[in-house]
């Protein structure tokens, strides 16, 4: 998403704002940013169980760095509307809208009954259609896994996780899996785009159109016409199950990879896994009229108020937020700021073998990026 | 690779059989068979009351030597079928391979047919993966549903000489292989939109589970893990999960909990000695048997098999076509190998099994290798070598 450049003539700006309504609204909060001074609002969604305080931490080191970034803490529990049904709180609604961007914290969805999952329902509110997970090796926090650098882009709205089941008779359950057209070259394009945007070599459609023939083989089909419209990246077909069996033999062979729901779910988990897990993981869910960036791992019940939370990764989502949001010297200083605290084997936290306390973990990071 | 597992799986596999069809003793059809036939029941006895009597599946064996059914497939499958009978007749074990021409070119209905009616002749079958281009149906999932080859068995354990970045790794993947994502029930619902069903049912859940943990008993494991997505789907994986925590609890020497599939994924690649047999729907059990394989040493050590009431085929653990190394000598011939000792441990001959497997691993030991495993030797230096070994052997 480039921001128009203030020194091109009027009549081109207004017709590149006219071919992308979202466009406007960036520049409208652009300007309207430039007028405040240079601060935009985001949303901030600290969540539950270790959120409240991997967000604090956040908030700290953002503060430290001098980040101009002001932030609207809103709470996303869900709250029975007049209908009977649970529905995420008009004001969190609103403030995202607003804002168009947002970091947020750990979420718990109950296994089997309850509410659909949370984390769903805000990106159908919000339409994030693209999951982008890069998975990069840390240096300081090693795994069995040298030198990975790739990046995984899952189609986030529709697939496998529509939540459209049935019982169709006693002991026979039906769950549709959704694949559109519209959907599934949204997600192509924003992949060959991204590609493209942060210089990556190759995109790989990971798929399993030799079983689920119109489903993935639709999804296969845009990818293949969007690659066609982007020469400059090049474009690879893989099965899921040789793509899962490859990874953990080599996986410095493997770039971008796009793919449908279900597929992306567990594969950017794998992926996390081979660089050191969900603590370490940034994530970012891209919409047509916003983002929202946030931490994947679980909200850790057993250790939430004690102090001993990692906020490395909701960290690093906070990171890959600056970069979107165009403020890339500040992500770059606090990036290098929190790898080079992993790197201090006594500043880490104690999931990363460390023995500091999150407080600690954070402190040693404001000093280094102040 | 013990020798006891492939016995024990058949015997879960009769387990499972007897549980399918209500109790041990006569199936159905034998039972209308000896009614139809009045006093004469005896001569028209189904095969399936010997079977349940002496434990060993409907295999056909005649002169002694069994018949199995040989489908080579696409890719490497036809260099490597060579390999495999060029090795069965110098380890002198008795097996007859009846080839059957059935090739993703060549795959009308009638030859689905007589491939299928053949692995019902001979109850136990071998076979390479079979390609599917755009616009078929999958043959490999046809035959599995058609034969009902419920369940999907993977031992992936740690081989001593091939490298990896684990040790002691020995996880047995049961895959159900006939519903799930598998059912291939696809429409458009309106242009541009496509559903895809995913059908999960009681019964089968109940008769894979009920596998698992017979299998657990007869290997002698200690815990069974089901893995699933049921804080999503919450009907269906939910629906897979009750059952398996239902079963469990007839087995209560065996240990069972559950994982969720991308967590589980995780966990294999930072810790996998955690796991023992992990129970899982198709495609889950697509993903992880994949990411299993690939654990210990990758596609060109990993055996399969595919486990019915009343027949069984076996393949290459990691189901590929390798169609881009296809007749350039390097494909790795030992997990057919190691495939084709699981399929002589189920027909019987365990002795035949355990040779062709020490074979095998002290090939692999001994350091040659195909490129896969990182090694520079071909496929034609491997298998002189697994025939070295065996003349070696026999010569005793």
């Amino acid at each position: 998403l480039c921001q128009p450049s203030y020194k091109m003539p009027s009549h081109q700006l207004l017709l590149q704002l006219m071919k992308r309504p979202s466009l406007l609204l960036q520049a409208s909060r652009g300007l309207s940013a430039a007028a405040a001074g240079g601060t935009r609002t985001v949303t901030l969604i600290p969540g539950d169980g270790i959120g409240p305080e991997i967000s604090n931490s956040v908030k700290k080191i953002f503060a430290a760095a001098k980040v101009p970034i002001v932030w609207d803490e809103v709470d996303v529990t869900p709250v029975k509307g007049p209908d009977g049904q649970f529905r995420i709180p008009q004001k969190a609604i609103d403030s995202v809208n607003k804002h168009g961007i947002g970091l947020k914290g750990p979420l718990a969805t109950p296994v089997g009954k309850g509410h659909r999952s949370l984390n769903l329902a805000l990106r159908k509110e919000f339409n994030l259609y693209a999951n982008v997970r890069p998975c990069r090796s840390l240096e300081g926090y090693p795994t069995p896994y040298k030198n990975v650098d790739l990046v995984t882009i899952r189609e986030n709205t529709e697939g496998e996780y529509s939540g459209i089941e049935h019982i169709i008779v006693d002991g026979v359950v039906q769950s549709i899996k959704l694949i559109t057209e519209t959907a599934s070259r949204r997600v192509a394009k924003f992949a060959f785009e991204f590609a493209l945007r942060e210089g990556r070599r190759k995109v790989t459609a990971v798929h399993k159109a030799n079983i689920m023939r119109l489903s993935d083989g639709l999804f296969l089909k845009c990818c293949r016409e969007e690659a066609h419209k982007h020469p400059g990246v090049e474009f690879a077909e893989a099965y899921l199950d040789t793509v899962c069996l490859n990874m953990v033999q080599d996986p410095t062979q493997f770039d971008v990879l796009v793919m449908p729901n279900l597929y992306g779910d567990i594969l950017s988990d794998l992926c996390a896994g081979l660089v050191g897990g969900l603590g370490v993981t940034p994530s970012g869910n891209i919409g047509e009229s916003g983002a929202i960036f946030e931490s994947v791992h679980g909200t850790a019940p057993d250790i939430a108020g004690k102090d001993l939370a990692n906020p490395t990764a909701l960290l690093l989502s906070g990171v890959m937020m600056l970069r979107h949001m165009q403020l890339g010297e500040f992500a770059d200083r606090i990036e290098k700021a929190c790898l080079d605290s992993i790197g201090d084997g006594r500043a880490r936290t104690k999931d990363l073998g460390g023995g500091a306390t999150c407080s600690q973990f954070t402190d040693t990071i404001c000093s280094r990026v102040a | 690779h013990s020798a006891t597992s492939v016995g024990a799986i058949r015997f879960a596999c009769n387990q499972a059989r007897s549980f399918c069809s209500g109790g041990g003793g006569l199936s159905a059809a034998a039972a209308t068979a000896t009614e139809s036939a009045g006093s004469s029941g005896a001569s028209l006895q189904h095969a399936d009351q010997g079977v349940e009597a002496g434990g060993i599946l409907n295999a056909a064996k005649y002169g002694g030597r069994h018949h199995v059914s040989l489908i080579p497939g696409d890719g490497i499958g036809p260099e490597l079928m060579d390999s495999v009978k060029t090795i069965v007749n110098v380890a002198g074990s008795p097996i007859d391979f009846e080839e059957i021409p059935l090739s993703a070119e060549r795959g009308t209905d009638e030859d689905m047919r007589r491939a299928i009616l053949s692995i019902k002749r001979n109850g136990v079958g071998l076979k390479g993966n079979l390609e599917t281009f755009e616009g078929m149906t999958s043959k490999n999932v046809q035959l599995r549903t058609k034969l009902d080859l419920f369940a999907y068995v993977q031992r992936c354990k740690s081989i001593e000489g091939v490298p990896s970045r684990y040790s002691d790794i020995d996880i047995l993947v049961i895959r159900e292989n006939t519903e799930g994502e598998y059912s291939q029930l696809e429409h458009f619902n309106v242009p541009g939109v496509v559903e895809s069903f995913k059908i999960i049912t009681e019964a089968k859940s109940r008769q894979i589970a009920k596998f698992a943990f017979d299998t657990a008993i007869k290997t002698r494991r200690h815990r069974v893990t089901a893995v699933h997505k049921a804080n999503i789907m919450k009907l269906s994986d939910g629906l897979f999960l009750d059952v398996c925590r239902d079963v469990a609890r007839d087995y209560p020497s065996i240990e069972f909990n559950d994982v969720i599939v991308d967590n589980c994924c995780m966990q294999l690649v930072a810790r996998p000695q955690q796991f023992d047999i992990m129970v899982l729907p198709n495609l889950y059990g697509n993903i992880i048997g994949n990411i299993a394989a690939g654990l210990v040493g990758g596609p060109g050590v990993a055996a399969g098999m595919n486990i019915g009431r009343k027949y069984a085929v076996f393949e290459a653990g990691t189901r590929n076509s390798g169609r881009s190394i296809r007749g350039k000598n390097i494909a790795n011939p030992s997990a057919l190998l190691l495939t084709t000792a699981d399929m002589l441990e189920y027909l019987g001959d365990a002795e035949d099994a355990k040779k062709l497997r020490n074979a095998v691993l002290t090939v692999l030991r001994s350091g040659i290798r195909t490129p896969d495993l990182g090694g520079s030797s071909n496929t034609k230096e491997v298998v002189d070598a697994v025939v070295q070994y065996l003349l070696q052997v026999r010569g005793h």
